[in-house]
């Protein structure tokens, strides 16, 4: 089990002959993960060439639709790479198709095109996770995204991150306990997946035992989820928060990691989490002893 | 992006909402032939600031001719309104207020769509009102999808509780602002105060605009409406190199990948700096996926020219980015700088090819460069080396 993704996903790829498509189909093949295609309507009709986890070659089609991708593959989950100015038509088709999973990867999208493809979602079967996010990797299953598969393997912990890197920084320092997914929402202002949404599922995932919540300034996303946590999460919850020292005003990197006035602080949301029971550390390897503490004693 | 009250009045005035004339002015030359420009008569001449409170800082004064109009600028240019210097000033029509109103379309990241906050008590600060009679403020949730269409505006003007005689009036400018809003991709548009002229008309007196900078590639004209000025020098430059800089105050430069662990790797430095006289990190800086020597070698520039900077960490874990590239980076970044690289530089590499990058760095050993296994050793390492030099 796990959440979202697993090793029956049939995933394809919107952009899968650009450069980062490419690089990063490559790696999702290497995972393990069952990559059936891709979609770019100026190359439907031509094959892309990769390696799959054995070594072996794998040539995959490219479809003009993602439409036509799904019929022909019977894919359930798309990864979208395509530029900032087309990701909004990209993510409306697929969920014109009626994707299962649509997994935005790129960065820099306008947070209008965003509120507009939310919008249009409602009401849709398509989960959304992203924009501006590294996706979602259920170890030893299957990879929808940029994480690294390396890092480490199964195991019974959860984990929701707004950030990359800093996803993997814990996935590295809890390598010897596994995850069962590890998912990144993304730093932009508005979000397909938030925390409360992943806490949700991790709760009703028999495999997840644990979960790590990582967070950042800006926004009230990590106050909100404590109000979740406090009402509806029976498993134990660690988590961290990213940002205490960043001054008001400026932006941190990603688009929504901003400290507006007395709003978004890192001290407001560790205050609002342990408020509610949730042990939260101070640094990653401080939070990643907490975790172990937990689960060592389950 | 936030503009300046002139650069929002311009927009504003393109895209047909009902603005009084303005002219801004950086001289008191400007000033006076911007005065009379504007017809000779009273102007108010106003502080172009991105702060609020700056009539109660003296940011606003009223002017009877355009000798007057000079002498108010020469008084306000160069005032420091919270830490902000006045570099320009708006000279602005003087308008006969009969009733203020206030105005707002923003980014509601809570609800994931717009949120229009309308209320016939302008002028006041807004946060205040919110909070001391909340029931006078009108907050009504956009649909992303369909904007401010004239229902919209009309649900809104009904909600603020506006006089029958002016709903109409004040609907139109009301769907002038989400013109602004949604042409621009702007974040935030605010008018405070909305005003009713003695003649009757709807004027948009003071504006407030928030634009979305990921939107960038589809206005070009919003480049130039960027504050060169007021940046930071070394922001400045990291920018011209695409680099992801914010300046802060402390004495350990701070290079990561990724803004979470860049993020995450400011405040470790920071409780690491408790322990070594309290040092601090100096800047954030993300590299990004994917970082090549050239992109180390630029980022390091950057850091190795603030004078503050005493020592710095690069914190890299490599997921997408290799870490044999990353030390490739640095030792290709020190080749580059030669002499000019004086200050001691802790690494911390994990992950993707994390051996061979930490190979790479071993085999060149660099006089200035430290390996670090852990972020935490890592910052404790830099911070005490910041403090110690």
């Amino acid at each position: 089990m796990s959440i979202y993704l697993n090793q029956d996903s049939k995933i394809i790829v919107q952009g899968i002959t650009g450069g980062m498509g490419a690089k990063h189909t490559a790696l999702m093949l290497d995972s393990g993960a069952q990559i059936v295609g891709g979609v770019n309507a100026r190359k439907a009709g031509t094959t892309v060439t990769h390696k799959d986890a054995s070594g072996a070659d794998v040539t995959l089609p490219v479809f003009g639709t993602v439409k036509e991708a799904m019929a022909e593959t019977g894919a359930d989950v798309s990864v979208v790479f395509v530029p900032p100015a087309f990701t909004k038509d990209a993510a409306i088709e697929a969920i014109d198709a009626g994707i299962g999973l649509l997994v935005v990867i790129t960065e820099g999208v306008p947070v209008q095109d965003t509120a507009e493809v939310w919008s249009y979602l409602q009401g849709k079967e398509t989960r959304m996770i992203g924009p501006n996010c590294p996706g979602i990797i259920t170890p030893g299953e299957s990879l929808a995204g940029i994480t690294p598969h390396t890092i480490t393997g199964k195991g019974p912990i959860g984990l929701v991150s707004k950030s990359g890197t800093l996803t993997y920084q814990m996935m590295y320092e809890l390598k010897d306990f596994g995850f069962s997914t590890a998912i990144g929402i993304g730093g932009d202002p508005i979000v397909g997946t938030t925390h409360i949404d992943a806490l949700e599922a991790f709760e009703n995932d028999p495999e997840t035992k644990a979960i790590v919540m990582i967070g950042e300034i800006g926004g009230d996303a990590e106050e909100r989820a404590a109000e979740y946590i406090k009402a509806h999460v029976t498993k134990p919850v660690v988590g961290y928060v990213a940002g205490f020292t960043a001054p008001e005003g400026k932006t941190m990197g990603h688009a929504g990691a901003i400290v507006s006035g007395s709003a978004g602080t890192a001290a407001a949301k560790k205050e609002a989490l342990e408020a509610v029971g949730v042990k939260v550390g101070k640094t990653p390897s401080e939070t990643a002893d907490l975790m172990r503490e937990i689960l060592q004693g389950l | 992006m936030d503009l300046f009250e002139y650069q929002a009045r311009d927009i504003f005035e393109k895209h047909g909402v009902p603005v009084l004339g303005g002219v801004v002015a950086t001289t008191v030359e400007e000033a006076r032939e911007g005065a009379e420009k504007l017809g000779g008569g009273t102007v108010v001449v106003k502080a172009q600031v991105k702060t609020g409170g700056r009539g109660k800082a003296g940011g606003v004064k009223l002017a009877h001719s355009p000798a007057e109009a000079a002498e108010k600028a020469g008084e306000i240019l160069g005032m420091d309104i919270k830490g902000h210097t006045v570099h320009r000033v708006m000279i602005a029509q003087g308008a006969k207020i009969a009733e203020e109103f206030y105005f707002s379309v923003l980014l509601d990241r809570s609800n994931r769509n717009y949120l229009a906050m309308c209320s016939v008590e302008g002028g006041m600060e807004i946060e205040q009102l919110a909070v001391e009679r909340p029931e006078a403020l009108a907050r009504i949730a956009v649909d992303p999808a369909v904007g401010i269409d004239e229902a919209k505006a009309a649900e809104i003007v009904d909600a603020a509780g506006f006089a029958d005689d002016i709903k109409g009036k004040v609907a139109e400018v009301i769907q002038g602002l989400w013109t602004v809003f949604k042409a621009e991709d702007a974040t935030l548009v605010e008018v405070n105060p909305l005003v009713r002229t003695e003649d009757g008309e709807i004027v948009a007196l003071d504006g407030k605009v928030t634009l979305d900078e990921n939107a960038g590639f589809r206005h070009a004209d919003h480049a130039e409406l960027e504050d060169s000025a007021a940046a930071d020098p070394l922001e400045a430059k990291a920018k011209e190199n695409d680099l992801n800089y914010v300046k802060l105050d402390g004495e350990v430069g701070i290079i990561g990948n990724g803004a979470g662990l860049v993020m995450s790797t400011l405040d470790v430095v920071a409780y690491a700096g408790e322990k070594h006289g309290g040092v601090k990190p100096a800047n954030f800086l993300d590299i990004g996926g994917g970082a090549n020597a050239q992109v180390m070698a630029n980022g390091l520039d950057v850091i190795l020219n603030d004078a503050q900077v005493k020592s710095v960490f690069v914190n890299v874990f490599g997921g997408i980015t290799a870490c044999d590239e990353v030390a490739n980076g640095i030792v290709g970044a020190l080749d580059i700088l030669g002499d000019e690289a004086s200050k001691p530089l802790v690494v911390r590499l994990d992950g993707n090819n994390v051996e061979l990058g930490r190979q790479i760095l071993n085999e060149r050993n660099h006089p200035l460069v430290t390996l670090a296994d852990t972020m935490d050793g890592g910052a404790d390492l830099a911070a005490a080396k910041a403090a110690a030099a």
